[in-house]
This record gives C-alpha cells, structure tokens and sequence, in this order.
C-alpha cells in the first residue's frame, strides 16, 4: 500500500466536504460536509501513525472523534435555536453580515 | 498485499462515491444515509491502517450517535421529508472552482513529497492499551481539556435548545 | 501528579524553613479569596477580616524568608554565587513536555514580594474604613487578595509559564478593580481601556516566551536539566549558551512590549491615568507600587536576557533606556496641566517608572529595583493621603482646583505624610527617593548614557514642580468648594452612587476634617518608611551601608557547571580590589584547580580606583569557556558629594520655582500668569498639546482604528466585488478609475491633490462596492477555502 493513496483519499473528501460548506443551503447539510471535512482529517492522522509507527495519530484521532460529537450536538442546537426564530435553517437568509 | 489493495481500492471508490451523494442528492435523509455510508468506508480504512480501535470507536460514536443526532435534527427542524428543490445556495458554483483547486494543490503537495513511498506491511495492530496508555500518560492534558469541552457542549446544547 | 521534581538547595550555605516553603507565600491570599468568595458574605466583617489576615500571614512569611536569605548571604564566603532556593514541582505535561511550578526564591524576589505583602496589608487595612458600606464590599476584598496572590505569585515564580500566570491574574484583578465602581460608564471604559492596553502589550509576553523557550530549551536541557520556560535557565542561556543573536533580541523585544505595557512605558502609557477612576486604595496598591512595576520587575528578573538582547552597556543606546528616558519626560510634562491630584499621582508614577526603566536600561540594576523598593512606599503614602482627602475632607472629588486648598490646617498628620513623601519623590536628602532615583542618574551617567543622565536631571527638576504645584492647590491657599464646606451634588466621583454613603456625606458637609486611625496609622507607617527606607541602601554613607547590594544584588560570578561538579558546592571566583593579590591567590586554589577562568587581575585592577563593591568577571562581556554565569557583570558608579549636591539643588530650584509660580497664578492672581496659555499662542497650543496628552488617544482610536482598520475592510469589499463580480467588470472599472485618478489628480490638482484625492479615491471606491458586500457565509466560506488554496500554492513554489 502506498502513503499517498490514503492521503489523496483523504484530499478528495476534504475537497468534496469544502464543496459541501460552500455549496448547500441547509444548515444541517453543511454540518454533514464538516463531518466528511472531520473524516478525512482522521484518515491522514492515522495514515501518517501507520507510516511513522506512532501511536500519537491514533490518540489525536480519538480526540477529533470527541470533539465532532461536541461539534454535532452544539451546532444542531444552534440550527434549531435558528429555526425557531425564524422558521427556516437556510444559510443564505442569514445575511445579517451584509456590509 | 494484493488483497488489502483490492479492498482498498473498494471500499474508496464507494467513500468517494458516498461523498459525492452526500452533498448532491436533494434530499436531507437521502444525505445522511449515504453519510452513514462513507463513515462506514472510513472505519474500514482505519482498519486497513492497522488502527482497530479507532475503526470502532468511528461506529459507535459517528454511526451510532451523531448520525441520530443528524437525523433528529432533521426532524426538529422540519425538514421536508422528500425531495427539496432549494437545497443549494444562489452562488453553490464558486464551490466547485474553490475545491477543484483546493484538491490539485492537495495532490500536488502530496505527489511531489510522497511520491511512491510505502506504509510498512509488518506492522502489528496497535492495541487497546497502548493508546490508553499514551491517552493517560503524556496526553492527559488534552484529554482534560476534551472532557471540559465535551462538558460545556453538553450544557451549551441544552441552553440554546431549550424552549423557555 | 505533584511528585517533587529538584530541590536546587545548597549544602554550603544556610537555608531555612521560611526560605524553603516561599511558595506558600502566594498561597496564602489565594485560599483566602476562595473563601472570601465562598463564604465572605456570612462572616461579621463581610470577609474583610479574612483579607487582611490572609496579607499579614503572608508578610510574616515574607518577612521570615527576607531575615533567613540574609543569614543565607552573610554566611557564604566573599565572592561565591548565593544559589537561590528553587524547587519546582511537575504542574502539567502534555506530549512530553513538562510545565513546572515552584519558587526561584533570592534578593530581587524577596524584595518585591516584602514590598507587595507590606502595602497590600496596609491598603486592606486602610480600605476597611476607605469602603466602609461598599454595596461590593466582599467582592472588592475577594479581588484585592486575589490580586495580591497573583503579584506574589508572579514573584516567586520559578518558571516564566507560573510568572505568565501571575502576570494575568494582575490584569483581571486590575480590570476588576478599577472598574468598581462600574454603574458608572466613564469607570467601566476606564477598566475595559486598562485590560485591552496591557492585552495588547500581552502579546509580546506569549511571543516573547515562546521564541525564548524555543531557543533556549535544548541547550537548557543539556546543560542545566531544566526546561527553557525556567528562569534561572534562560538566565544562563542568554550568558553562557551563546544565543543566537536574532533569537534573543526578538524574544527580549517581544517581552519588553509587555513590560512597556504593564508599565505604563510611553506609547502604552496612557491606560495608567485613567485606571484611576477605581477605588483609591487600588490607585495607590495596583497602579502605583505594586502592579505597574511587574514590568521592571519583569526586566530585572530576566536581567540576562535583555542584557544581551538589548546589548546593554554596548555600544550605542538600546530600546530601554530610550523608552525609559522619553517616560521620564513625557510623564512629566503632562502632570503639570491635571487638576486632579490623582491623575498627577499617576502621571508622577508612570514618569517614576521610566527612571526605573532607564536604569535597568543603562545597567544600574541595584538603583532600579531599589527604586522600586523606595517609591512603593512614598507612592502609596501619596496615593493613601490623596485618598485621605477626598474621604474627609473634599466630598471625594479629587479635583485640586476646586475643590482643595488650605487643607493643611485641618489635616495635620495627612499633611505632615504627603510633605514626607513628597520630598521623597522628589528625592531631597536624606529621604528615601534621593537614595535610589540619585543612585540611578548616577549610574546611568557613569556607564556613559551622558544624555539620559541629563534627561534623568530635567526630570527631577519637573517632579519637584509639579509636586510643588500639586502640594500648594491642596494644602495651601484657601479652602475652595468642597473643603470649604460647599456641597455640590455635580462633583464627579462615583462614590456619589452609593446609597450607603449618605451618612457619612453628612458629616463631609460640616466641613473637612482629619480622617480616623484606620486611615491615618497606615499613613505613617508608609511616611516613616517614606523617610527612612533609604537607608536600607544609603550609598554615600559608604560601602558598609549598602546591605541592599549584598544581599539583593546577584554577584556575577562563574559557576561551576552542575551538571558537571559532584559535589553540590558551587565555587566561584572573583578577584576584590580590597584583596591584596597575594591574598586573592591563596584564596582561591580550589577554584583555580578545578578549572575555571580566573578573571584577569589587570581588569580588576580598573576598576579598583572605583572602589567598586564588585569583581569583574567575564559574565556579560563573553561565555565563560568552564561553568556558568547566572548575572551579567555591573559596575557601581562611585558616589560622590558634589553630584548628589547638584541634583539635590536642582530640586531645590524646582521646588522654588514651582512655589513662587503657584503662589503668583492661584493665591495672587497675578495678571501675567492668569490666563497666560489663552493669550500666548505658543503657550497655548503647548497647553493643549499636553491637555490633549499629546493625542495619543486620538491617535489610537481616530488613526489606527479608523485609519488602518478601515481601509483594510474596503480593501476587502473590493477584492471580494472583482472575484464576484468578473475579472472584465474589475478591469473596467479598475482602468476608469485610475484615468479618472490621474486626470483629477495629475492634470487638475497636482498641488494640492496628493492629500485630497487619495482620500477621494479611497472613499469612492469603498462606497461604489459597499453593496456588493453579500454578508452570506457560504461566498466568505469560498473566499476562504480559496485563499487557504493560494496559500498553500504559494507555499509549495517556495520550497521547491
């Protein structure tokens, strides 16, 4: 097996996740690119444990893994506290930012 | 050597595949089904990398738990069900200049630093305990720090979503 | 978890309980807080009792180390290296890197942590009747222990992780503090201006410490066996390791911001003044003695560090001293046009801080840090007698002109301190200011900083005035406003809010009176030291009164590496110019044996005629070849009479000058003097200069703010307008644009355009794109995604 096929592995999803946040309108769908984004981050880290013989990628892995979880539940908290106010998740009517 | 290439190569082309549907398809259940589908192609890898527990800890927490918050969400929000037309951003083109850029810097940078290096074929699993021990000796700080994250996710959570 | 790491004690010379467990020192305010927080509300003094128990145990403790380090250093021999106690304990790790904590106890720290105990005890002691009735009360003795624990723990710090956490304990408890009194807007500003001023210079501490640790850790490491955050470790880097030259300036640069920061230094400056708007007591504990000198404290602990990152005493001047110098003066001058007798305080403190500066700057470390040592108490003698005033006398307002004067009939032991003190600050023999500020011009003058020296003299000459001008609107004349029994319900203090007070208001309108025991015996404790502090290190006495020297000083000495020497002696070696050179040579044959340079006798022989206390050594000038060099070495200017002489009456004539101005233009009304900044236009635009505190503020919120942060928004607005908008559009508008530029500019207006039309131009184009800016996250996220790509391009074409 070859390093670089896991790692162009993992570049793929990132680039598809990164589509995923620019693309998608629904809240809940952006969360699920990050997800992809967070997967591919993982598959590198353990990757790189494998090529270097190091158990720290296995640890940091486990770590991503927690942090997502916490990631998920906050941000669908915030997704329904947005949907509450104004009865819609989609991103592009939150343009509070406008200059 | 030839099979954990074949298996490989599988089980990447269903992941890539996945992805694609996840953020294509129209439809928000549709999505996280083929999500559950490329974290299950993703523990298989960590497999492949000789990381078992990782692989399930990937299962239980990805496909277990955030996957039932997704789809729990999904509902609370009241997301049509079905087929939606409007799932996609006025501008959702400017993503695909952005990634295919982003992916050909990825792959230049790692073609031309990796090239055909090789992962190691004698590696044993990497136990359990091992990890345990590196997670409870040297990195116990950020586990610390991950428990207070995990703890004010968790009250964060309850306070933006509780109705008053 | 807490397993005992390295007890660095020495066999040879005497320690002692107190010596060894000075961490407690810290300790002991913080179970305080915690209690005071916890359970404060319930106990019969409201958890002030608790405060001020919490600071005297801990100056027992301090006082009880200070008597044992001076046992320690008059049992070591002549000449050998006072190892401080450090211990250090293992306080986290992660991935293999272990952060420590513990004490690097000796004279500096021993010094500042008896200054902060004492006058910490004495302002909790004094803002038991000061905040008497206080809504917060509790919460403001919780924060002022607090703040005492984190000073003092910063004090004792072993390692520069543990002095970052003191150090920022400080500035919450400052920000908390100073805003007090926050119902009302200008004190709460004041607090959020006092946090974000020293945050910014903060920056400078983590950069700082973290391109030192990077730098010095291996060699640390190897040498020492401790890691590079420890300060006794990065002392020995900067003088043995050979440091890279880059490395230790940036890092000494970086830490030097925070220190200018915390300092009040001059650019960073002007949070200092307006901390004022807190509690008098914390003015006079945090913004004057204690807290505003961690910064010196801060350069005076890493001495190594910025002795070779600013190449102190080498050629040429170094950012210190220049910083220092330009404090001194600017401060000055800007106490002059202040009515409130606080702010002159303040500005006098911040200008006093720059004497502290320049020294350490110029390689006077022994006169900086007992300069330290002396103002804290004058200073906070000051600030407690300006508190004294406002409480009983003027109806706190602190405003001089019109509320104050002729207070000194009705105020005698108030009067009798602030006189005390004023003529310390303003160093007049044989008060404490004149033993340190005069040994620091000195010195820095005798190290050949010739035009700092002069610098040191004008501001002498300005700190007489202008606490002449203060002394004369407070405590003679008439009695104006409120001292003269006038109530007024505009006045500006935030005292007014409390409902609580009304009682005692009642009684500050039968007229002023002096304030009660609680509030005057601190007074004279600190009017005493006030007067005789300086005899801790009385130069010109001769060598026999400068205990502060030996006992606080570092002697630079090599020592013999640890890592290398079995026995856990240290051995050092210096030649004394009172040493016969016979003498000098059967004195030292152990240390010759084993190795180690022995200074040549011909550089000691220099600085014989000097009848300096130290010895040479090569620590500072290059790396020793064997052993290790903790100090770098200093020379001691000689003292002598007709110098002290001359800065004594240059104080004298500020005195006077001062006096018969004020006498001339607030009691006589003279007509040249009344008025005279609105008549002479020269004079007047200088008043306004200084009113105006050199428009500093104005430059950091209307120019920086508004002049940087601005462009680079529409600079964004329109990078994001030609992606989105098409590279044609953008070629278009960019060609008509700059057509339209230069025929505006060029053709039309070659005068007077440059000013006008870059102006022009760059509100035109941030108004022709303003509704381009989309505010959706999705285009930012693009934006975003595609710069990170760009980046990592361009990273790629530079490495390969």
């Amino acid at each position: 097996m070859l390093v670089n096929q896991f790692l162009i592995l993992a570049a793929v999803l990132f680039c598809i996740g990164v589509y995923g946040v620019i693309a998608r309108r629904n809240a809940v769908m952006v969360l699920m690119s990050i997800e992809l984004i967070l997967n591919s981050v993982n598959i590198n880290f353990l990757a790189f444990a494998l090529r270097n013989g190091s158990i720290d990628g296995h640890v940091f892995a486990l770590y991503i893994i927690a942090i997502a979880a916490a990631e998920v539940g906050v941000g669908l908290a915030l997704v329904l506290l947005v949907y509450r106010n104004r009865k819609s998740i989609a991103l592009d009517e939150l343009s509070e930012m406008k200059g | 050597m030839v099979a954990q290439n074949i298996a490989f190569g599988i089980i990447a082309a269903i992941m890539v595949v996945g992805a694609l549907r996840v953020v294509t398809v129209n439809n928000v259940v549709h999505a996280a089904l083929w999500l559950v589908l490329v974290l299950a192609g993703a523990a298989a890898q960590y497999i492949l990398l000789t990381a078992e527990f990782v692989a399930v800890t990937q299962v239980l927490v990805y496909i277990g738990a955030v996957m039932v918050l997704f789809l729990f969400g999904t509902m609370l929000t009241r997301a049509q069900l079905g087929r939606e037309k409007k799932l996609n951003n006025s501008t959702w083109y400017l993503g695909i200049p952005t990634s295919l850029l982003l992916l050909g810097v990825m792959i230049l940078a790692l073609t031309s630093s990796f090239g055909n290096e090789k992962l190691p074929t004698d590696s044993e699993i990497v136990s359990t305990q091992a990890i345990s021990d590196q997670i409870f000796g040297p990195y116990l700080l950020p586990f610390w720090a991950l428990s207070f994250v995990l703890l004010v996710a968790v009250i964060g959570a309850i306070v933006l979503a509780r109705k008053d | 978890m807490f397993a005992e790491a390295s007890t660095v004690a020495h066999e040879a010379l005497s320690s002692g309980w107190f010596l060894e467990h000075a961490f407690l020192i810290p300790i002991i305010p913080a179970v305080a807080f915690a209690l005071i927080i916890f359970f404060g509300k319930k106990l019969p003094m409201k958890g002030s009792e608790l405060g001020v128990l919490s600071m005297i145990g801990s100056l027992v403790f301090a006082v009880g180390a200070a008597l044992q380090w001076i046992h320690r250093v008059n049992g070591a021999g002549e000449g050998q290296f006072i190892d401080p106690v450090i211990r250090s304990w293992t306080w986290w790790n992660s991935g293999g890197f272990h952060f420590g904590i513990g004490q690097h106890i000796d004279g500096l720290s021993l010094t500042i942590l008896v200054v902060v105990a004492f006058i910490s005890s004495l302002v909790q002691i004094y803002s038991l009747e000061y905040l008497r009735g206080d809504r917060r009360y509790t919460h403001f003795f919780a924060s002022l222990t607090l703040f005492s624990a984190g000073m003092l723990n910063m004090v004792v710090a072993e390692n520069m992780i543990q002095l970052i956490l003191g150090w920022e304990i400080m500035g919450l408890c400052s920000f908390m503090l100073i805003g007090h009194w926050w119902e009302e807007g200008a004190n709460s500003r004041a607090a959020l201006k006092a946090f974000f001023t020293t945050r910014t210079g903060d920056i400078g501490l983590l950069v700082g410490t973290s391109v030192l640790f990077f730098s010095a850790n291996s060699w640390t490491q190897e040498h020492l066996g401790v890691s590079g955050f420890s300060i006794r470790g990065l002392s020995a880097w900067a003088l043995t390791g050979n440091p890279g030259h880059a490395a230790i300036t940036v890092g000494a640069v970086a830490l030097f911001i925070a220190c200018i920061g915390k300092s009040g230094q001059f650019p960073l400056h002007t949070w200092l003044p307006d901390a004022m708007a807190g509690p008098t007591p914390v003015s006079s504990l945090l913004h004057s003695s204690t807290m505003v000198v961690a910064g010196v404290f801060l350069v005076a602990r890493l001495y190594p560090v910025f002795f070779k990152g600013m190449n102190i005493l080498g050629s040429g001047v170094n950012l210190i001293t220049v910083i220092g110098g330009i404090t001194i003066v600017v401060a000055a001058a800007l106490a002059f046009v202040q009515t409130d007798i606080k702010k002159v305080l303040a500005y006098s403190t911040v200008s006093q801080l720059g004497y502290m500066m320049m020294g350490l700057g110029a390689g006077a470390w022994m006169p900086a840090v007992f300069h330290i040592f002396t103002h804290a108490f004058f200073k906070a003698c000051l600030f407690l007698a300006a508190g004294s005033i406002s409480h009983s006398a003027s109806h706190h307002s602190f405003e001089m002109k019109k509320d104050m004067g002729g207070l000194r009939k009705f105020m005698p032991i108030t009067f009798t301190t602030w006189i005390i003190s004023t003529l310390a600050l303003c160093g007049v023999f044989p008060f404490a200011g004149f033993f340190s500020k005069d040994e620091i011009i000195d010195n820095v003058g005798h190290n050949g900083y010739t035009v700092f020296m002069v610098v040191g003299l004008v501001g002498a000459f300005m700190t007489a005035a202008y606490m002449t001008r203060a002394t004369y609107l407070t405590f003679f004349g008439e009695p104006r406003g409120a001292s003269a029994g006038e109530s007024h319900d505009d006045h500006g203090d935030a005292h007014a809010t409390h409902d609580t007070h009304d009682t005692h208001d009642a009684q500050a309108h039968h007229g002023p009176h002096e304030s009660n025991l609680l509030i005057t015996v601190p007074l004279m404790i600190l009017a005493t030291l006030a007067l005789g502090a300086g005899l801790f290190n009385a130069t010109p006495f001769g060598e026999s009164w400068e205990r502060m020297t030996k006992w606080v000083e570092p002697r630079s000495v090599v020592v013999a590496d640890m890592a290398h020497a079995s026995v856990g002696e240290t051995r050092g070696v210096r030649t004394d110019d009172t040493v016969a050179p016979p003498m000098m040579m059967s004195s030292t044959p152990t240390a010759t044996a084993s190795g180690e340079e022995t200074p040549v006798g011909g550089e000691a022989l220099t600085t014989a005629s000097e009848s300096s206390a130290h010895a040479e050594s090569v620590c500072g000038t290059s790396a020793p070849e064997m052993g290790t060099c903790y100090a770098p070495q200093l020379h001691h200017a000689p003292f002598k009479w007709p110098k002290a002489a001359m800065s004594v009456v240059i104080v004298l004539l500020g005195m006077l000058i001062s006096w018969l101005i004020s006498v001339q233009m607030y009691t006589k009304k003279a007509g040249f003097f009344v008025g005279l900044t609105s008549r002479n236009k020269l004079l007047a635009l200088g008043y306004g200069f200084l009113v105006n505190k050199y428009y500093l503020d104005h430059l950091y919120e209307k120019v920086i703010v508004h002049g940087i942060a601005h462009p680079i928004a529409k600079a964004a607005y329109w990078v994001n307008q030609n992606i989105l908008d098409g590279i044609i559009n953008g070629v278009g508008l960019v060609t008509r644009r700059v057509a339209g530029w230069v025929y505006r500019n060029v053709d039309q207006r070659v005068v007077d355009g440059a000013v006008n039309g870059s102006g022009a131009v760059a509100r035109g184009t941030g108004n022709a794109l303003r509704p381009v800016q989309s505010g959706k996250v999705s285009q930012y996220g693009a934006l975003l995604f595609a710069a990170a790509a760009v980046a990592g391009l361009v990273l790629i074409i530079v490495n390969t």
